[in-house]
């Protein structure tokens, strides 16, 4: 299949002023697009044409050979749901009850999953992305983190949630200030209604 | 004040071992003043804080040897004073706090706390040795071309200058995530080679290719001025870059073993 560019679900300018409208330009039309351009592109002849994104993104990971196409439908993954994840007046401790409880259960309650989310991100070296995500064969709510356009995915755990890392997805806004930008994200920007959703589907 | 022996044995760890390892015995006198050159340049001995209960030094930032704003208009003055005085110190700052640990950790003998200190010395020990390389290869007066032995080992190994800065942009342009692009010297070819290391993983530990001009392009040595066309950054990168220090570590990577 060919990759296509989802449109943003809010305005540029929506996110702001934690994510201005300039940054989700550039992160959106701009680098979200060439990893879909770069994947279409590298995927011909690999014999993955046919697959749907998370096949084909799963197939990748698991060849070594096929690393540079990894990296392109992994991002393009990571960044059509990222920009879900993300809503104007979102953020806070708004999950609904279940979610709630499953964080509670699993994380330790809102306080310690924002503690654990934000040191995540943190500590990926370089380039990368934290997550909430849910270990397929336990069931249990976890906080990862991974490299690059690594996701939860390619290692059997759902994503419910994540946080670009790279520096182009804060750099404009918040310079080296990393730990400023992950603040800004769980306190203000997180669509739970989205988590919410990825976590229905994935019980 | 530490004596040029304790400063030297200090940063012998650390040195590329281009510098380290002279065969001639009468080299012995060069290698302690080129040591102490390395040393003090690169700052990655530091001789401000020492801890008297352990004869060590704290690394510190070295000074930039011009004004941030002195790249421009190939780097933007406001990249240069957030990469020197935000992340490079941060390296720096951090090396520190993972090296203290480090030492507590050999002396209570703990195997497996020196092992999970390993991932933040290299991450921060390797951004200060890169960054500490970075600022010394880039220059006002840059640009232009290699001369003398440089050069000449540029066309024997690559063809050209123009054929060099080809391979070196496309390896370098095509780093994933964070990483740098490196013109390097292969001690055991005896030549010329282009190479990528990713995050702020050091060549020369890495691969055992001594660094000679390095082009960082993590996100932050670039984005506020090229955002995402990263190739327009390592096109630009040549007008600013240090020939004539890249011909000096040259000289002293033929010189070692």
């Amino acid at each position: 299949m060919t990759f296509t560019l989802p449109e943003l679900p809010y305005g540029y300018d929506a996110l702001g002023p934690y994510m201005s409208a300039e940054t989700l330009e550039f992160h959106h039309d701009k680098h979200h697009l060439a990893y879909i351009d770069k994947g279409n592109e590298l995927i011909v002849g690999t014999g993955l044409e046919d697959m749907s994104l998370i096949d084909a993104m799963v197939a990748a990971h698991k060849d070594p050979a096929k690393a540079g196409l990894f990296n392109q439908l992994g991002q393009h993954y990571n960044h059509t749901h990222f920009w879900n994840w993300m809503a104007p007046n979102g953020g806070g401790k708004k999950m609904d009850g279940a979610l709630e409880k499953k964080i509670t259960e699993d994380i330790g309650g809102y306080d310690a999953f924002k503690a654990k989310f934000i040191e995540a991100g943190m500590t990926q070296f370089g380039s990368g992305w934290c997550w909430l995500a849910m270990d397929n064969a336990t069931g249990k709510l976890e906080i990862v983190k991974t490299p690059n356009g690594e996701n939860t995915v390619v290692f059997g755990k759902t994503a419910l949630l994540g946080c670009d890392v790279w520096e182009h997805s804060y750099y404009i806004d918040y310079r080296n200030a990393r730990p400023k930008y992950l603040e800004a994200f769980v306190d203000n920007l997180i669509n739970w209604d989205y988590v919410a959703e990825l976590f229905e589907e994935a019980k | 004040m530490l004596s040029q022996r304790t400063v030297a044995r200090a940063w012998s760890s650390f040195l590329p071992s281009s510098a380290k390892s002279y065969t001639s015995a009468g080299d012995k006198g060069d290698r302690e003043a080129l040591t102490m050159k390395y040393a003090v340049r690169e700052g990655v001995a530091g001789t401000s804080a020492t801890s008297s209960v352990q004869n060590r030094t704290k690394h510190t930032l070295p000074d930039l040897p011009y004004d941030y704003n002195a790249l421009e208009p190939t780097i933007s003055a406001e990249i240069m004073q957030l990469h020197h005085s935000k992340h490079h110190q941060a390296y720096v700052t951090n090396y520190n706090v993972a090296e203290e640990k480090l030492h507590e950790a050999v002396n209570r003998g703990c195997v497996r706390s020196i092992i999970s200190l390993q991932g933040a010395l290299r991450f921060n020990g390797g951004g200060h040795i890169n960054h500490s390389i970075f600022w010394q290869n880039l220059s006002p007066n840059g640009g232009g071309e290699p001369t003398g032995d440089l050069k000449s080992q540029i066309e024997k190994d690559f063809g050209s200058f123009e054929a060099m800065k080809a391979k070196l942009s496309a390896s370098t342009v095509a780093v994933q995530g964070s990483g740098w692009g490196w013109l390097a010297w292969n001690k055991e070819t005896m030549r010329l080679q282009i190479a990528t290391c990713p995050n702020q993983d050091p060549l020369e530990p890495t691969t055992g290719l001594v660094p000679l001009f390095g082009i960082d392009v993590w996100e932050h040595a670039y984005y506020l001025q090229y955002k995402n066309v990263r190739a327009d950054y390592v096109n630009a990168i040549y007008n600013v870059a240090n020939w004539s220090d890249v011909g000096e570590r040259l000289e002293v990577a033929k010189k070692s073993v």
